[in-house]
């Protein structure tokens, strides 16, 4: 569905140094990346800010055109075939409207239409669709301007997909939104992509929206492409540390055992930081006979863990 | 082009229905935007008032000129006028969202918050035409009558290709919106005068660079059987449609070399 080749982008930016003197430098937002996404993937599409999330989405979409590399989306170049490949893909940008601001939310629906001419008995059989799914029939009257954060991002969701497009692809579409705002638009996308067989892209920085809805993640940093595989192995991969949390049956100083850590002392609680290739129950085990324990508790690393730590040491990881 | 003609009328369509639900400031806005279009008329009259002749022009000679040129921008404001945003979309970076439509970009822009007031402007060229026409002192043989027309066209076609122009610019320099309305509506107000009002050079400039002579002045001196002041040859006068069509595609080559050079914005 997607399949993208050592792809660069370079932008020249002109800053002023003095009173007529400029300086031009060049940043490479994205620095050779490849990957493919297969037809009904729901793929994450994770990185810090600036590391050239967005400027990829806009090679997938036509907007930009590589500076060298090749990308194909529903086999066809998007800078040159722009048009001819934005009928058979949704997008979303989180961050501006693709509605019109002084067009109540149906009449813009209705200017979608007319731009993807989709016919009119279909076009209302999937506006009813769309309205019960993401619950737009309070405010289909109300003029774009009027709408909440979370009701427009729901608009701009139903303005992506009126034309049923077999590809989706979504720049942060959860951006500022409430718990049950993105608790709906996170199972609006997963029926999209079970029922439809819709292939996803979604950038974000929200990892809530990744744990619940990839199976896989690309991590781009710099520019370049610093993961690429499923969220468990990513885990493994990053090495986070689990952490063993022990409640003694009275407080007593930091536990002493080969290769375990204690990071944090409370009373008889303790934190234990494991390490990813020593086996936990052993662990747990040598404990058990040294120490009188009250309870237990294993937690794997979060994803936030993960990536935070992967951003920060800005090195590759292999799966 | 037939699905786009279509398409761009559906779009309109669209527009102006949303703007009839609000029936009373449609129509006061309409009449605001005729009666300020109609000052530029005013103001030849009230030179007529005291002088009979402009630059060796008659009240309804000038009259003729005014409304063809008015009439010819008014259309073209009317159908391409809404290109005027574009600079403000591409420092927004709002125009990512119409390059992922399968429609032209231009055609989006055009019609974008498209208002049936905008057209309310053809009000005061069509009435003056309709006095002036039946008054003008010209031997109306077949060509001058159908020149009327091929004028107004070609017109219309020169202005639209000056919008289309004026917004490409916007593409690579941002904030020349000023400089670039002087062109297009500069050349509206410029028209509605007779050409042998200004330096020579000038209009040289306006024949061979800027070809706002044939958007009204050349053919109008073909149907007022007037010798040209300037000595051009007399072919010229019937060079507009061909001018037109030709500054049409360096309209065309411009706006995709500035839709080339688009490169978003960050975030
Ligand atoms: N139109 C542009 N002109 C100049 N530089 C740009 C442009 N667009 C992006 N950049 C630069 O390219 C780099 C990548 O930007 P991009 O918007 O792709 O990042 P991102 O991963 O989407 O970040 P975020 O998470 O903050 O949205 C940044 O350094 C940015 O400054
Ligand atoms: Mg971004």
């Amino acid at each position: 569905m997607i399949e993208v080749t050592d792809i660069h982008k370079t932008f020249t930016v002109r800053t002023r140094t003095g009173r007529l003197r400029r300086r031009r430098t060049t940043v490479r937002a994205v620095d050779g990346i490849s990957f493919t996404v297969a037809p009904g993937e729901f793929v994450g599409y994770l990185g810090p800010n600036g590391a050239g999330k967005s400027t990829t989405i806009k090679m997938l979409t036509g907007i930009l055109s590589p500076g060298s590399g090749t990308v194909r989306v529903a086999g066809l170049d998007p800078s040159r075939r722009r048009t001819a490949l934005a009928r058979r893909i949704g997008v979303v940008f989180g961050q501006r409207t693709t509605l019109w601001w002084d067009l109540p939310l149906r009449d813009s629906l209705t200017l979608i239409r007319h731009l993807y001419r989709v016919e009119a008995g279909a076009h209302r059989r999937r506006l009813a669709e769309l309205t019960e799914l993401l619950d737009l029939g309070p405010f289909l009257s109300t003029p774009v301007r009027q709408l909440s954060l979370g009701q427009r991002m729901r608009g701009d969701l139903a303005a992506a997909l009126l034309h049923d497009p077999p590809i989706l692809v979504l720049d942060e579409p959860t951006i500022g939104l409430d718990v049950v705002s993105k608790a709906t638009v996170r199972g609006f996308l997963e029926r999209v992509n079970t029922e439809r067989g819709t292939t996803i892209l979604l950038t974000t920085h929200d990892l809530g929206d990744i744990e619940r809805l990839c199976r896989r993640v690309m991590i781009i940093d710099h520019g370049r492409l610093a993961y690429d595989g499923d969220l468990d192995r990513l885990r493994a991969a990053v090495a986070a540390d689990r952490v063993l949390v022990v409640d003694l049956e009275r407080p007593a100083p930091p536990v002493r055992l080969a290769g375990v850590v204690v990071e944090r002392v409370e009373g008889p609680r303790q934190w234990l930081r494991v390490p990813r290739e020593m086996n936990a129950a052993a662990v747990v085990a040598a404990l058990a006979d040294r120490y009188p324990i009250a309870d237990i508790a294993l937690r794997e690393p979060g994803i936030e863990e993960v990536v935070t730590r992967l951003y920060r040491d800005g090195g590759r990881v292999t799966a | 082009m037939a699905d786009a003609l279509r398409l761009y009328a559906l779009l309109i369509w669209t527009w102006i229905r949303a703007a009839a639900q609000f029936p009373v400031s449609m129509v006061l806005l309409g009449l605001a935007s005729a009666a300020v279009a109609a000052l530029d008329m005013v103001g030849i009259m009230l030179l007529f008032a005291h002088t009979p002749r402009i630059a060796g022009f008659t009240a309804p000679e000038v009259l003729f000129l005014y409304g063809t040129s008015a009439m010819s921008f008014v259309v073209a404001d009317v159908l391409l006028g809404g290109t005027e945003r574009l600079g403000e979309h591409v420092r927004q970076g709002t125009l990512d969202t119409m390059l992922v439509r399968p429609v032209s970009p231009l055609i989006q822009i055009a019609t974008e918050d498209f208002s049936p007031r905008r057209m309310a402007k053809l009000l005061p060229p069509v009435v003056v035409l309709a006095f002036v026409l039946p008054r003008l002192p010209a031997d109306w043989t077949a060509g001058r009558v159908v020149m009327v027309p091929v004028m107004l066209v070609s017109g219309t076609v020169i202005f639209a290709a000056l919008w289309v122009l004026t917004a490409s610019v916007q593409f690579v320099v941002i904030d020349v919106h000023a400089a670039t309305k002087s062109v297009t509506y500069g050349g509206a107000f410029l028209t509605q005068y007779p050409m042998s009002l200004y330096a020579r050079d000038f209009v040289r400039g306006m024949t061979f660079t800027i070809p706002l002579a044939f958007v009204n002045w050349q053919p109008a001196l073909y149907v007022l059987d007037r010798p040209d002041p300037l000595g051009l040859p007399a072919a010229l006068r019937f060079a507009a449609p061909a001018v037109a069509v030709a500054l049409c595609a360096v309209a065309a080559l411009a706006w995709r070399a500035g839709l080339r050079h688009y490169r978003s914005t960050g975030s």
